[in-house]
């Protein structure tokens, strides 16, 4: 019986996956989809600066309304500005938080996007500190 | 021109960044072993806990205020510490990054800058991007932006964390290094400051208005360009690249007392590997090996043995086996059994670069290049130890304590700081 060797897997810094031009409908393949025009690394995508950027797991269901459940991966970048609207990464009582920045109504608020989480706000003198700007998710399906 | 940028409490920084709830609390971090104290937050420093102190010592202390320990999570520090020194290359064409948490930037041609603005930008953006705060000091040698820096930190002149010692005149320069003990000077240690203090040199100002011959006649020339330094003559230049090692050492405390041979082969070969991988890293081979093992010298009233052996390997080598063999050969001859073994370690000596390698009349040239790579490899994706050498042991019953480890935050993904 032969046993199939499974080669080592390579540092998963740069994962370059093959970008073919036209799209495949169901059926016969292009001729020309076999020149591959250039290799995607998500990496690039993903990560805009290095040294500023940080991966985190989300814990709670707090952000399900922005498509951020528990479990998934985040990507923090901590150049960014926050503005109104941005889903950050903040402390709060000594943890760390993903909501949505509100800055509208005077003070600042960090929103859930799940109606069974209250909003937070912050009292005078109470500083609101953010940790990083939300940059994307990833959401592994199986 | 110089600028010395370095970490404040640099490990209790780190641990502060995935933990918020540590901002205000007192912090330390430990060495291997959970031993000694080797950071401290302020508020620890506040209560008077010296650097280097055993745990032991300070742990009724620790109880009292809350003091938080950690172990040392290296691949934590070591990360943060690239994050630190890629934001602050952008900021002058030479880095010379001296330590984990320090490094030197060359500011010639940035004269007509305004430095101070420029090192408060260097602050506020590894602040921000990264997590770490940190103090600049500047001045026209490393010497003095060494000292510029600890003028920074302690808050002595200058502000926010920036001192620009150019920007002092005469008398008040005098002042600050009036007040500086001389032991603050970069590379005066412990022996050579009693030595000063008797020739009546007590304060950094002492030193820097010594006769720098006179300085070199009694003690060195490192010593006399460390005065020209203090005034202003810019001695030391940058040293962009670390140059290769001429050693590479490995060796470790055992978390338990080790009493038998293969209890001491397994720490043995893990040394070996660990020093083997660095060496292969910097493209180096070794001409020969040395290997030693003692007892724990602070136990007074235990029986003590110590004893290294240095072995020229027939042939310069970086392949881990190999050395292992060699390595596990002079413990062979080193080991007495009846002793409470409390660390061992090897030393790669007499490196040289691969390129120049010369093969040995009578080796059997086993190509072993390839699986090295591997093994480096997948070592470097999956954790340090992964793949090692069956000689190193499965169950290690000897491997150091670690038990107040932070997760590695940032360099596995099984430990990525949790968001609610």
């Amino acid at each position: 019986m032969h046993s199939a060797f499974i080669p080592p897997a390579r540092s998963p810094g740069r994962i370059p996956l093959p970008l073919f031009a036209s799209r495949i409908p169901a059926g016969f393949p292009s001729p020309a989809d076999d020149y591959v025009e250039a290799r995607l690394d998500l990496n690039e995508l993903l990560v805009q600066r290095q040294e500023a950027t940080y991966f985190l797991r989300v814990k709670g269901d707090s952000m399900q309304g922005a498509g951020i459940h528990p479990g998934d991966l985040i990507v923090v970048d901590r150049s960014i500005e926050a503005q109104d609207g941005s889903v950050v990464v903040a402390e709060v009582d000594g943890a760390l938080t993903i909501k949505r920045l509100r800055l509208g109504s005077g003070a600042p608020e960090l929103h859930p996007d799940n109606p069974a989480y209250p909003v937070i706000r912050f009292k005078e003198g109470q500083e609101l500190r953010i940790w990083g700007v939300v940059t994307s998710s990833v959401h592994t399906v199986r | 021109m110089f600028a010395l940028i370095d970490g404040n409490n640099f490990y209790v920084s780190c641990e502060r960044v995935f933990n918020p709830a540590l901002a205000h609390t007192p912090v330390v971090v430990l060495s291997n072993n959970d031993g000694c104290v080797v950071a401290r937050s302020n508020e620890v420093k506040a209560l008077g806990v010296k650097m280097g102190v055993p745990w032991y010592q300070i742990r009724e202390l620790a109880e009292k205020h809350g003091i938080r320990a950690f172990s040392s999570n290296y691949s934590l520090y070591a990360d943060m510490s690239s994050r630190m020194m890629n934001v602050l290359a952008a900021y002058s064409p030479e880095q010379e990054v001296y330590s984990i948490d320090e490094c030197f930037l060359g500011l010639e041609g940035f004269a007509r800058r305004d430095l101070a603005a420029y090192a408060q930008r260097m602050r506020q953006q590894v602040r921000q991007w990264v997590g770490i705060p940190v103090c600049v000091g500047i001045a026209q040698t490393k010497t003095l932006a060494k000292l510029a820096n600890h003028c920074a930190k302690k808050n002595l002149a200058g502000e926010e964390g920036v001192c620009d010692l150019t920007r002092l005149d005469e008398t008040e320069r005098a002042r600050v290094f009036a007040a500086l003990p001389v032991n603050e000077v970069w590379g005066v240690g412990r022996r050579l400051t009693e030595q000063l203090n008797q020739r009546g040199i007590q304060s950094v100002e002492d030193l820097r208005r010594s006769d720098p011959e006179t300085l070199r006649q009694a003690f060195s020339v490192v010593l006399e360009r460390t005065v020209r330094e203090l005034n202003g003559v810019s001695c030391l230049s940058l040293e962009a690249v670390a140059p290769n090692k001429r050693e590479i050492m490995s060796s470790r405390s055992f978390g338990a007392y080790v009493y038998d041979l293969p209890g001491l082969a397994e720490a043995v070969a893990l040394y070996v590997g660990r020093a083997a991988e660095k060496l292969r890293r910097q493209g180096s081979l070794a001409g020969m090996l040395q290997v030693y093992i003692r007892t724990n010298p602070f136990k007074a009233n235990a029986p003590q043995y110590q004893r290294g052996l240095t072995i020229p390997l027939p042939e310069a080598s970086d392949d881990t086996p190999r050395l292992i063999r060699a390595a596990h050969w002079g413990l062979r001859r080193i080991y007495k059994p009846g002793y409470a073994y409390q660390k061992a370690g090897v030393a790669l000596l007499d490196l040289r670069p691969r390129a120049q390698a010369q093969l040995g009349l009578f080796s059997n040239n086993e190509n072993r290049g390839a699986l090295m790579q591997v093994m480096d490899r997948i070592n470097a994706t999956y954790g340090s130890g992964t793949l090692r050498s069956a000689a190193e042991g499965v169950r290690q019953g000897w491997r150091m304590k670690r038990e107040r480890k932070s997760p590695a935050y940032t360099t596995c993904w099984d430990e990525l700081p949790e968001v609610g």
